[in-house]
């Protein structure tokens, strides 16, 4: 039992340091232009399919990575200067209607390529030799991706906070997130910091999208739906718009998540005796073994008590006009 | 001479409508199945959309949930109608009490059955917007949208696990296809009456009102929530509506179909036509469905999928970078002037007055 929960604390900080990776790319883009960047796991899922052109050529995942990486930058970017920055000054609803084209224009474009490339839509995803198989302590097996994904999170979003606490350009980024137009008085350039949290967003998501698709092990040109969505909960629990709250609220669904799975079916589970009759038939009333695939339902449930009585979040402050 | 204007006030629309029914008619007679097909998505296109304008366009809460209530509709509708034998075959562990239901009555050539189950189906739609509006009307801009999307997930989580009655992920079949072009026009008539009537009411005033300004609409005691509600659940019986029609035209459907290609193909048809303006939805929709057409062809001779939804997120881009409100803004055609004489006399307001 106790290893059983091991387990599944294991599998919550991984899927955990997944959702904050994405996140904190939506939290610093909403911090500052008050987007919610939809395309954001399309960019994701670009990052996949170069991985899986640069890995399937036979680069090594030190090479690869910094390609991806490189590559998804290039298109976050890009995407920033030809869909949002036209649009700076817009209604939030206009914006956040252009990230959904981009999103559509990025699946697509994907989907094109792979036809004229005479791949189909769902290819498996070549795994690198580092991160297959499983780390074995004790009586606890866990897949090498989980620990490589926990450990990837703890490291990237340790070295944002010093970006973001220790450098000029990363003070910048907070100001702006503050207050856009103080800190264009200021002085500061926003288009640069604007495109520096595109870039560190979708660098991020790179990285986040290359370990994603080494567990799912295969991918297509809509992958990327599910995880941003997940990435929007975990930032609207934490606050949306902080990039500390996107982080926690990340970690605080991936053990959402897994509660619930773990959760579903407890009563079937426990050993014979182990709990009066009544306490069994109990469980398996509110938790029955179909839960699981109800998951996501009870999770979108979640985020939206959480918006009805904390819409900041966790760490978020009010805004002016987020509610009657 | 009140009378007069009133009979040349509904002229112009009238016109619309007698037009409208003989191309119909043509189109009926003809038995062009291709053409008949494309009148009839149209037709619930132009129902999602002037629903989604009402919803969101009037009163700038942004639902991305309004394909949710199209899916309940569709679902809801299809079970009623499917016969007892089809029942007993695809739907066997239905509850006794619903397994029992079949309303696929005829008399003549007029499928009551069908009619009733559109109007069961809607109006349980309606009662579940009405529980969800009640909860999210509350919140504003990005929050409204991001749980409005969070109600399309459950609604597809709960259809993809509800297999006694909607097969799960298997393909829901065997839909008896009532849908014709007279039945989905008839339905596109009157949301685009009810809509209208709402725009030009107190009603639809406050709407406009406290999305343009709410501060100042609660300040002078206009309310907000509850202009907002009723956009919701009257969008919510349309969005039903056009999920029945759907269901009794294409008649075998998955839970994956109302999702969120659809979702932004209809917002797409809103923000193009311009949100707030009836006749803007009907415009945006016909040339979308068009569009769409089109490229498709385009597609199939070129092999190029995915091209089509390429080119109409471009479009999307352009349209709401270089013309933020879309073709129409939230005027409308003014077809209703279409007739009238230029001079003004004394007792007639003027025409600038008619329209907010």
């Amino acid at each position: 039992m106790t290893d059983y929960a091991i387990q599944q604390v294991v599998n919550a900080l991984s899927a955990g340091s997944l959702y904050a990776l994405m996140a904190v790319g939506l939290a610093m883009v909403f911090g500052i232009l008050r987007l919610i960047n939809f395309a954001h796991g399309d960019v994701m899922m670009v990052a996949s399919y170069i991985a899986f052109f640069a890995l399937g050529a036979g680069l090594s995942l030190p090479i690869a990575l910094p390609i991806v990486v490189t590559g998804t930058v290039i298109v976050g970017l890009l995407m920033e200067r030809v869909a949002y920055r036209p649009l700076r000054g817009a209604p939030d609803v206009a914006l956040l209607l252009s990230s959904f084209a981009v999103g559509q224009i990025l699946q697509n474009g994907v989907l094109l390529g792979t036809r004229l490339a005479g791949l189909p839509t769902l290819i498996a995803f070549p795994s690198p030799e580092i991160l297959n198989g499983v780390v074995t302590i004790g009586a606890i097996t866990i897949p090498k991706v989980n620990v490589a994904s926990f450990f990837a999170g703890i490291v990237l979003l340790g070295l944002l906070t010093v970006f973001v606490t220790r450098t000029t350009l990363g003070l910048s980024m907070r100001a702006a997130a503050e207050d856009l137009s103080a800190a264009r008085l200021m002085g500061i350039k926003v288009n640069r910091v604007v495109a520096t949290a595109f870039g560190i967003g979708a660098g991020l998501a790179a990285v986040a999208g290359v370990l994603y698709s080494v567990q799912a092990g295969q991918i297509n040109p809509y992958m990327g739906f599910t995880p941003v969505l997940k990435a929007f909960i975990a930032a609207v629990i934490g606050g949306f718009g902080s990039i500390a709250g996107a982080v926690l609220g990340g970690y605080v669904l991936g053990f959402l998540e897994v509660f619930v799975t773990a959760l579903a079916g407890i009563g079937d589970l426990l050993p014979a005796g182990s709990v009066p009759p009544e306490v069994r038939s109990f469980l398996q009333t509110i938790l029955p073994s179909g839960l699981g695939s109800w998951r996501d339902a009870v999770v979108f449930v979640i985020l939206i008590l959480v918006l009805l009585v904390r819409p900041q979040g966790i760490l978020g402050r009010r805004g002016p006009d987020d509610e009657l | 001479m009140r009378d007069n204007v009133a009979l040349r006030r509904a002229a112009g629309p009238g016109l619309v409508i007698v037009l409208t029914s003989i191309a119909l008619a043509v189109l009926d007679i003809s038995g062009q199945s291709f053409w008949q097909g494309l009148a009839i998505n149209l037709a619930i296109f132009m129902i999602l959309t002037v629903s989604l304008n009402l919803t969101s366009g009037f009163t700038g809460v942004f639902s991305l949930g309004q394909i949710g209530f199209m899916a309940l509709g569709a679902y809801i509708s299809a079970i009623l109608t499917l016969p007892l034998a089809e029942k007993a075959a695809y739907l066997s562990d239905l509850p006794s009490w619903l397994a029992g239901v079949h309303l696929d009555q005829v008399i003549g050539p007029f499928p009551v059955g069908f009619l009733a189950a559109t109007l069961i189906a809607a109006v349980i739609v309606s009662g579940v917007a009405w529980l969800v509006g009640r909860v999210l009307m509350r919140l504003s801009g990005h929050f409204v949208a991001v749980a409005t999307l969070g109600f399309l997930v459950i609604v597809r989580v709960v259809l993809f696990n509800a297999d006694a009655f909607t097969r799960g992920s298997r393909t829901f079949s065997n839909v008896t296809p009532y849908t014709n072009v007279w039945w989905s026009w008839a339905w596109v008539l009157l949301v685009v009456y009810v809509v209208w009537r709402i725009k030009r009411s107190a009603y639809g005033r406050d709407m406009f009102v406290q999305r343009d300004d709410r501060l100042a609409a609660q300040a002078v005691g206009i309310r907000v929530m509850s202009p907002r509600l009723l956009a919701f659940v009257v969008g919510a019986f349309f969005s039903a509506v056009a999920g029945s029609l759907y269901a009794h035209f294409i008649t075998s459907f998955s839970p994956t179909v109302f999702y969120f290609d659809l979702t932004f193909r209809v917002i797409t048809m809103l923000v193009i036509g311009g949100m707030g303006s009836v006749s803007g939805s009907i415009l945006g929709a016909i040339a979308i469905v068009f569009l769409t057409e089109g490229l498709r062809r385009v597609e199939d001779a070129t092999l190029l999928y995915g091209l089509s939804a390429i080119i109409l997120a471009i479009i999307f881009i352009v349209v709401i970078t270089v013309r933020r409100e879309g073709f129409l803004g939230q005027r409308e055609v003014p077809l209703d002037r279409l007739f009238l004489r230029r001079q003004k006399t004394p007792d007639e307001p003027k025409p600038e007055a008619q329209s907010p």
